[in-house]
């Protein structure tokens, strides 16, 4: 277990969920003639002008907003993604631009599939424990790449999560203690100028998502000397609907702990965000005093498992920016076509 | 590619970094130089809040081969809450969706899609109708 030597804590988040969802039938329709079922209801779909680097300012200004911040006292603004628009040139440069924070800023771009962003959050804490910075940024990002009739596509969307980092005495939620688990299970990888991943079917699931998930939170409850009926609510990486529920029934949750975090049955796995996502949906519910166990999964692979509760602050903070909700109730389906459309998988010559 | 030109505008693009006059308090956007007659101090660099409203829109179907991918998209006439009038995309909306006097505010998007797969990628300010929360 890792704890900050100085108390930390999350003194702003945010989130932003793009408009647009295709329907998993949808997708089934195209590539099974609707056979298949699909792993989760619709999933988000970034509209044209969307990417990492937009959503991730969007999420950020709302955090910046809960946190009644000033831009330019943040020490940090790091992107955790697998869909940096581009290999070369960092994401975080222009998303701290658009925020005001330049130029005295440290901004990188974290790569680590769907952990990335906790792992800017494990950074983060660091930075403000150490004392080096006051305040940390860290977002996790993604428009999900998937192969087009791969089973990743009925999943693989869009959307973006950010967590102001800072000293605990000012956080809407204290992080009391963290751990990662990390082991090389080649379970999910994209080559470098690949454009889509490849997956090992059924590898992905227990050596994969299951231990490494279960690992990291089975530890941080030992070391806490803590069981699941002493949290709140717990989120779990989701990249579908079953995986986090199973992992949550294995390690003794109930399913009304996930319920307010489990969003990919409605928007898929937006991979870097996902969990980070699931915790501000938590807070958007959250009372001062509640317990919540946080544990993100990156492939190939490692999870991060997070112990926060939530300070008085939240109830002031949480009106501050729009909710989980107002996001999730904007939804406006497109189909096929316009989805191909979009993700510019048509060659225009 | 115009780097230089895009760099030079990240403070309008970005930020929606305007000006304020400093005995008038007048608001003009975007930020330009001096005119004729006035000092380079008389102008001081304020963001904007980012609201307004439509005062006219048209939607554009046929365009230029950089704005393909997000076509038919709007293009609107915004009067902006501090007073100057711009215009602006608008996004994350259908035509049907919008009316003159609709709230709209600001959001930083890509402005177009490079023709050139190695051309730098420009964002900016975009605007949307206000987000509205469930009921």
């Amino acid at each position: 277990m890792k704890q900050p030597e100085q108390p930390v804590g999350v003194i702003g988040y945010g989130v932003y969920i793009p408009r647009y969802r295709i329907a998993g039938r949808e997708i089934a329709r195209i590539w099974t003639d609707g056979q298949n079922v699909p792993p989760v209801e619709s999933k988000s779909v970034p509209g044209p002008d969307e990417d990492t680097i937009t959503m991730s300012i969007e999420a950020s200004r709302n955090a910046l907003a809960r946190a009644a911040v000033p831009a330019e006292q943040l020490g940090a603004v790091w992107v955790g993604s697998e869909s940096h628009p581009y290999s070369v040139k960092p994401s975080g440069t222009i998303v701290a631009e658009a925020l005001g924070t330049t130029p005295w800023i440290s901004a990188a771009d974290w790569q680590f599939a769907c952990k990335a962003g906790t792992e800017a959050l494990t950074a983060g804490m660091g930075m403000v424990s150490s004392g080096m910075s006051r305040y940390v940024l860290a977002i996790g990002a993604d428009t999900a790449q998937a192969r087009p009739g791969d089973a990743l596509e009925y999943t693989a969307s869009a959307g973006a999560a950010a967590l102001v980092i800072g000293p605990a005495d000012e956080s809407l939620a204290v992080i009391e203690a963290m751990v990662s688990y990390v082991t090389d299970t080649p379970d999910f990888f994209r080559r470098a100028d690949r454009p889509y991943p490849v997956h090992g079917q059924r590898f992905t699931g227990e050596p994969a998502y299951f231990h490494h998930s279960r690992s990291a939170a089975q530890r941080l409850l030992e070391d806490l000397g803590r069981t699941p009926d002493d949290y709140t609510y717990a989120i779990f990486h989701q990249p579908n609907a079953k995986f986090p529920q199973a992992v949550a029934k294995q390690l003794g949750f109930r399913p009304e702990q996930i319920a307010p975090g489990l969003l990919s049955p409605q928007i898929g796995n937006i991979y870097s965000a996902i969990a980070m996502a699931g915790l501000a949906a938590t807070l958007d519910v959250a009372r001062p005093g509640d317990t919540i166990l946080m544990v993100s999964y990156g492939s190939s692979a490692g999870s991060d498992a997070f112990s926060l509760r939530v300070t008085d602050a939240l109830l002031e903070r949480r009106p501050r920016a729009p909710l989980t909700a107002t996001y999730l109730a904007r939804q406006e389906f497109v189909d096929y076509a316009i989805y191909v459309k979009w993700r510019n998988e048509l060659v225009l010559g | 590619m115009n780097l230089a030109k895009h760099w030079r505008q990240k403070g309008t693009y970005y930020l929606f970094q305007g000006q304020r006059h400093k005995t008038t308090g007048e608001i003009r956007f975007p930020a330009r130089p001096p005119m004729l007659g006035e000092r380079a101090d008389d102008w001081l660099p304020t963001v904007l809040s980012g609201k307004g409203e439509i005062y006219s829109f048209t939607v554009l179907r046929q365009a230029a081969t950089e704005f393909e991918s997000a076509t038919p998209f709007a293009l609107a006439l915004i009067r902006l809450a501090e007073g100057p009038m711009i215009t602006a995309q608008l996004t994350d909306c259908a035509e049907e969706d919008l009316f003159i006097g609709q709230p709209v505010e600001m959001v930083t998007r890509l402005l177009r899609r490079p023709t050139d797969k190695d051309g730098v990628l420009v964002y900016g300010y975009k605007f949307r109708p206000v987000l509205s929360s469930p009921s």
